[in-house]
């Protein structure tokens, strides 16, 4: 049975708590500025919201049903999307269906996490049961040591080089720096990349994510209803998640999206070609080469010669990653999975002021998370337009 | 190949232990369980076949939750590897740079594994092994395809095993036919300085004076009954003992109605058991101060005990209760240990072809054989040894049904 399309949701009202490296705050003083954020932005009272989805790692013991209370919120419609990297994504595409079906009339999508001195380490340690298990175990490297295996074998398969992965970082570092909520606020050269030291090879210090403390959120609504609350949004034109997809791989080469991409530019009524800009998830840039790849923007393998034709910056050849990508805004928890839809919100809503795409409408946003043992399990994809 | 360890500086501080990474789901230890015994075994369907890891509750493949460790072919392909120079844990952190390797077994899944220093860049084969790390939990290392010289030296590999190569060892008993060979093994496997200890020196013993004219051996009185002796030993070596073999052993036949009194039994105990306490608290303190103090560090403390420690043997009854106490005071050790990434290590040898199992019949654990399984333990990083025949038949009739073995061994 073929399913049914996205017509009439709204995706609106971007917000992002700035981030900081270290918070001795808890994820809760997070998500709640994120969540006052939106209804300041938005001119709506909290009580106007009857659906709330929310993404985090640190809320323990918590969940999004304890958020309630602490927040005095009463939604008709909860969700909770422990998704990591692909949360963004899923919490819009649910949130979708619940404000088609008529659950709930208005949806704010929440993801922060807080960040202190030692809190890497411990979500590292008890990350998924065979993560203790099976990975932890193995020199506690952590995400590092799991992207460095992914990239190896990226790199001795399809020839993908350093400079290659060095370009995209350096290129979304361009676009950081005309990002005000970018953590790194200086210039990367391709010689700062390939000079940097070793973490885990053969990833360096540049391929890596930096964690920190942060929140984002977006609301999901009627676009009638954002119509009459005079709200900018941008439309849902598509979108599909998928789970543990190409189990049989030795190694990870491909997530989900090569699964369900077609359905996805189906759903949008248009193809790869057609998007202004591009937002990969990209905690190291291994990834977002995946991504481009599963996508269609180019075959399996050839993200390489991809990557060497195009510049990547706001205002070049194939914008990706527009506010300078986790690589240089930071990853804040499971709001690293909200990041690139956030961005794309406001190029679309034009409120991306110095790093403005020019004349886009339609976007793709892809998320995609959770190493439990040995690869991301969670992936997923959006086509917003406006 | 490593190099002689420089001798130690007295002034500097010695590094304490910290260990790797020890927290498991109780489904893993199954891996932990095997590894102990030197095997390699992953969970296998019992209804479809398929070989399962990470270790889990239930069949990918058909949702089975019948997943027995059955031994696995270890070979497979190393797709990947990186070398961290990063860790987020202490244990690591210390040792980096760490190589790590993506291996796909023949047998169907894709591990991570520590991987050894002679394996050479991807794709080469590999053969995976299953070795206790210094958490004393079970870890999967790769391995080069086929044995090297000098496999053993690989620093990565060395924190997995208890090598006596460089390393100070003290042998609780030089005076018997097994003390001997446990000897002459761990000095021909490298061991630095061998302490030998000898009760009753005024008692000759043969073979004994052969011992003496070793280069690494130094003999000292050695009585595990008397306390103060004990004590008195461990204040002149316990901070440099790195192994230690507790050898010595009280025994005699009979069990209850044939020989009347205790004093045998006391003998016994005060020998098999008590001996093994005095040992451990004059010698346990210093030996968990220096787990992690270089490449020689303190790593292992062996018990000799005997397959009669898991279910009594009636005809030597009260030896077998004595090693079962030992056995039982061997796990709290183990206990005490672990927090200092010192192995203890048990070995439950059948009757070894001494005197004092002259009646029983062949098959009986040679010394030799008995000092050969010690040392493969050691380098092998085990846990439990059942060495000779006669154990891994009683091993294998308790692991299968420990009453049955009880009721065989009355008749």
């Amino acid at each position: 049975m073929t399913r049914k399309g996205y017509e009439g949701v709204a995706v609106a009202v971007p917000v992002t708590v700035p981030y900081v490296r270290y918070s001795i705050r808890a994820a809760h003083w997070w998500l709640a500025r994120s969540l006052s954020e939106i209804l300041k932005t938005s001119g709506l009272r909290k009580q106007d919201l009857d659906g709330l989805s929310v993404s985090s790692f640190t809320l323990a013991p918590d969940t999004a049903i304890g958020l309630t209370q602490h927040l005095g919120l009463s939604p008709r419609w909860l969700d909770h999307v422990p998704l990591g990297g692909a949360s963004g994504v899923v919490a819009l595409r649910r949130a979708a269906r619940a404000v088609q079906a008529g659950d709930a009339d208005i949806v704010a999508c929440i993801a922060g996490d807080t960040n202190h001195v030692d809190s890497f380490r411990l979500t590292l340690a008890n990350f998924s049961q065979f993560a203790r298990d099976a990975v932890y175990p193995y020199g506690a490297g952590g995400p590092n040591a799991s992207f460095a295996f992914l990239t190896a074998y990226y790199m001795r398969i399809y020839g993908a080089t350093r400079e290659d992965f060095g370009k995209l970082c350096v290129a979304q570092r361009a676009n950081a720096l005309k990002y005000p909520h970018a953590l790194f606020k200086k210039a990367l050269t391709l010689e700062d990349y390939l000079s940097a030291r070793p973490i885990a090879e053969p990833l360096h210090l540049f391929d890596c994510v930096m964690p920190c403390a942060g929140a984002e959120g977006f609301l999901v609504l009627g676009e009638d209803r954002a119509k009459a609350l005079g709200i900018p949004f941008a439309s849902l034109m598509g979108t599909i998640e998928r789970h543990n997809a190409f189990a049989a791989d030795p190694v990870q080469m491909r997530a989900g999206w090569a699964l369900d991409r077609e359905e996805l530019y189906a759903q949008a009524g248009a193809g790869p070609g057609d998007m202004d800009f591009v937002q990969t998830y990209d905690d190291y840039p291994v990834i977002s080469l995946m991504q481009l790849e599963d996508l269609g923007f180019c075959g399996k393998g050839e993200a390489p010669a991809f990557v060497r034709k195009h510049s990547f910056t706001h205002d070049g050849s194939f914008p990706l990653n527009t506010s300078g990508g986790q690589l240089s805004v930071g990853q804040a928890g499971a709001a690293g999975g909200f990041l690139g839809m956030v961005e794309a919100l406001r190029q679309l809503t034009g409120q991306a002021q110095a790093r403005q795409v020019k004349d886009a409408k339609l976007a793709l946003v892809s998320g995609f998370g959770m190493i439990n043992f040995d690869r991301g399990l969670g992936s997923g994809a959006a086509i917003l337009g406006c | 190949m490593l190099e002689t360890p420089k001798r130690k500086n007295p002034v500097l501080r010695t590094r304490l232990p910290t260990l790797p990474p020890a927290a498991r789901s109780r489904v893993a230890l199954g891996l932990t369980a095997a590894a102990a015994l030197g095997r390699f075994e992953l969970q296998q369907c019992r209804d479809c076949g398929t070989v399962q890891y990470p270790p889990r509750e239930a069949c990918q493949q058909c949702l089975s939750v019948h997943l027995p460790w059955n031994p696995q072919p270890a070979e497979g392909e190393l797709l990947s590897s990186t070398v961290l120079h990063h860790s987020n844990d202490l244990f690591f952190r210390e040792r980096l740079p760490w190589r790590l390797g993506l291996v796909r077994l023949d047998c169907g899944p894709t591990v991570v594994a520590h991987l050894h220093g002679g394996v050479p860049p991807a794709p080469a084969r590999v053969r995976a092994a299953a070795r206790l790390d210094r958490a004393g939990q079970a870890v999967l290392v790769a391995l080069p395809e086929k044995e090297t010289s000098n496999m053993a030296d690989d620093r990565q590999l060395r924190e997995f095993t208890c090598d006596p190569k460089f390393r100070k060892v003290l042998v609780t008993d030089g005076k018997t036919v097994a003390g001997q060979a446990i000897v002459k093994a761990l000095a021909k496997a490298g061991a630095e300085l061998i302490w030998v200890g000898h009760a009753e020196p005024w008692k000759r013993s043969p073979g004994f004076d052969e011992l003496n004219k070793m280069s690494q051996v130094t003999l000292l009185p050695l009585d595990v009954t008397d306390s103060k002796n004990v004590r008195e030993v461990a204040a002149q070596i316990g901070g440099k003992v790195d192994i230690l073999v507790n050898n010595a052993e009280h025994h005699r036949a009979f069990g209850i109605g044939n020989r009347p009194g205790v004093e045998t039994a006391r003998a016994e105990m005060d020998v098999n058991y008590f001996g093994l306490l005095r040992l451990a608290q004059e010698f346990g303190p210093a030996m968990r101060l220096r787990g992690a103090d270089g490449l020689a560090s303190a790593v292992a403390w062996v018990n000799v005990l005997s397959i009669y420690a898991l279910a009594n043997f009636p005809p030597h009854g009260t030896f077998s209760a004595s090693k079962a106490a030992a056995h039982s005071l061997a796990q709290c050790l183990r206990a005490e240990m672990r927090p200092a990434g010192v192995r203890v290590v048990n070995v439950f040898p059948g009757p070894i072809d001494d005197e004092w199992n002259q009646l029983l019949p062949p098959p009986k654990v040679a010394a030799a054989g008995l000092a050969n399984a010690i040392v493969d333990a050691l380098r092998d990083g085990v846990e439990d040894v059942y060495p000779g025949d006669v154990a891994q038949e009683w091993l294998e009739r308790w692991r299968d049904n420990p009453k049955a073995l009880e009721r065989e061994l009355s008749l």
